[in-house]
């Protein structure tokens, strides 16, 4: 029998809703078939807290007195760079951003102990930032220099703003080479000592909903342990991938923009990463309900470690020089277990994604649903999907005319 | 019962053949789990040692009266339990299973001090700062 979202979100308010998390999804088809699962169960929760570098966050911080138009100038939040090329006071903090003092790879490995990522949690965490800006100055925006301190509290909308997200399935790095590599994958052991991977698994958002019927533009998530909601497909996102008898793509495939308030959210699920040797990023919480709105989507939902597979990428090689050579596939199953088996050879696995943190996502997302604070959403428009024909290209490079050519 | 303790060596220490007292002289077992010496500097040994049947007070007096710095390796390696994500980023880098995941279900790190070596590559690698290795 099917239900539609309206229905769902009438039992959801009148505390009748069936909500578990993807997780115990698994075992309650074990425990009912799935024709009564997908009678009884409404919604499943996902989960999932991992780094993801094309987070971002933008906020007002209200005028000065007098006015300064930061808009084309030069502004830092705790020494590091933010994005002004606004109006007077918007600023978009970048996660991957550092100091301009930051030694960097100089000395090889650099720490990068401190970024844009580590903005982002301290501004969500109430903390103080110093707020570092120069202008040109203009007859209407006068002031040229400012550095005081500022907070999340000061600041009139402070938004979280992630291009890319949700990562649909990922690369499972390895290292072929002799010497050890900083990657943002981690650290990687020279002749193939460890197999570093980053996804939740069966608890991965778009892996519980792989051609995306139901996670669409508005659908309403958690966020940072707030509220948010996806605005439209991420970044490089790329449906038409090779795909399993299930659906799952087979390597990195869709992808969400989301976004929702900073202010509501919190530095437990917005965390500022350090990868020795690459760079900042932010680790960010993210779960997104799922409606079983029939026995289909009952089947996506109960997809469990063993049907997900990745592809085995040498970083020493083959993703730096951009090739689409795959070692071998393995299951996320394997990649739990703590070991896998590549050329005969038993290799340690280790997460960048927590598992721990994923579970505990989806398990927060019920207990809102569970309790009438969180509705579903019809989503407003559907993401490009396998046979759309939208794909991520890789850049062509075009000499530039030298100038001299442009007349 | 072995203990795991950090040696400090002063610059002037660094060629002298003090494990090599502590095993032939005192009678201990000596394990050495890991070194950095560099010519100069002050030097840094993890070792394991184990009583059986030697002279432990002695070997502490000497070792005091050379100028060699002793102090319990428990103390130097720290996770900071509010910082750990449980990633499990750290797990397959740590030679001595000190880091490691119990329960493949539940997929939770737990630091177990006792297996630790203080080899610092968890540092290197946690990208949350969740390791401290304390010095001196
Ligand atoms: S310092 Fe870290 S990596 Fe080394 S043994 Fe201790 S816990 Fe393991
Ligand atoms: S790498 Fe750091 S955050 Fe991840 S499990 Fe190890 S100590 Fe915890």
């Amino acid at each position: 029998m099917a239900k539609t979202i309206q229905e769902i979100n009438h039992k959801i308010k009148t505390g009748r809703a069936v909500v578990v998390t993807a997780e115990e999804i698994l075992e309650v088809v074990k425990a009912k078939g799935p024709k009564q699962a997908a009678a009884q169960v409404d919604v499943v929760t996902t989960g999932t807290f991992a780094p993801m570098c094309s987070s971002g966050a933008y906020v007002n911080l209200g005028h000065a007195q007098p006015r300064m138009k930061m808009g084309g100038g030069r502004v830092t939040l705790n020494d590091v760079p933010v994005y002004a090329g606004f109006a007077a006071v918007d600023l978009f903090i970048g996660a991957t951003a550092i100091p301009d003092d930051d030694p960097r790879n100089k000395v090889f490995p650099g720490a990068f102990p401190y970024g844009g990522g580590h903005v982002i949690e301290d501004l969500v965490a109430g903390k103080d930032l110093r707020l570092t800006a120069g202008a040109y100055g203009t007859d209407c925006y006068p002031r040229k220099a400012l550095d005081t301190l500022t907070r999340l509290a000061d600041m009139n909308e402070a938004v979280l703003f992630n291009m890319r997200n949700a990562y649909q399935n990922y690369n499972v790095a390895v290292n072929l080479s002799e010497r050890v590599l900083y990657t943002y994958m981690g650290v990687l052991q020279p002749r193939l000592r460890n197999a570093n991977y980053c996804t939740a698994g069966q608890l991965s958002p778009l892996l519980n909903d792989p051609l995306y019927r139901t996670i669409g533009v508005g659908t309403r998530i958690f966020l940072g342990g707030g509220v948010g909601y996806v605005v439209s497909q991420g970044t490089q996102h790329n449906p038409g991938v090779r795909r399993t008898e299930r659906g799952l793509p087979r390597v990195g495939s869709g992808t969400l923009a989301v976004t929702g308030d900073l202010k509501r959210m919190s530095p437990r699920w917005l965390r500022g990463a350090s990868f020795t040797g690459y760079g900042v990023t932010l680790t960010v919480g993210l779960g997104i309900p799922i409606p079983i709105l029939d026995e289909e989507m009952l089947y996506y939902t109960s997809v469990s470690d063993a049907d997900i597979v990745g592809p085995v990428v040498d970083y020493s090689e083959a993703y730096p020089h951009g090739k689409a050579e795959i070692l071998a596939e393995v299951t996320v199953a394997e990649l739990r277990s703590g070991e896998i088996t590549l050329n005969g050879k038993k290799v340690a696995t280790a997460g960048l994604s927590s598992y721990a943190r994923a579970r505990e996502v989806a398990q927060l997302l019920k207990d809102w649903i569970a309790a009438g604070e969180f509705l579903l959403d019809e989503p407003l428009d559907h993401l490009p999907g396998p046979e759309s024909g939208y794909a991520f290209k890789p850049l062509t490079e075009r000499p530039a005319a030298s100038s001299g050519d442009r007349g | 019962m072995p203990k795991k303790l950090v040696l400090h060596f002063p610059p002037h220490l660094i060629d002298q053949p003090i494990t090599y007292r502590l095993i032939k002289d005192f009678g201990l077992v000596v394990n050495i789990l890991r070194a950095r010496i560099t010519p100069r500097e002050w030097g840094r040994m993890v070792v394991e040692l184990t009583e059986d049947g030697g002279r432990w007070q002695d070997a502490m007096d000497f070792l005091a009266e050379a100028g060699v710095g002793v102090e319990p390796l428990a103390r130097e390696v720290l996770r900071h339990e509010e910082r750990c994500i449980h990633c499990t980023a750290c797990v397959a880098p740590c030679p001595t299973k000190a880091l490691d995941v119990p329960d493949r279900y539940l997929m939770e790190v737990a630091f177990d001090q006792d297996r630790c070596i203080a080899c610092e590559i968890c540092q290197k690698v946690c990208p949350y700062q969740a390791m401290e290795i304390l010095f001196d």
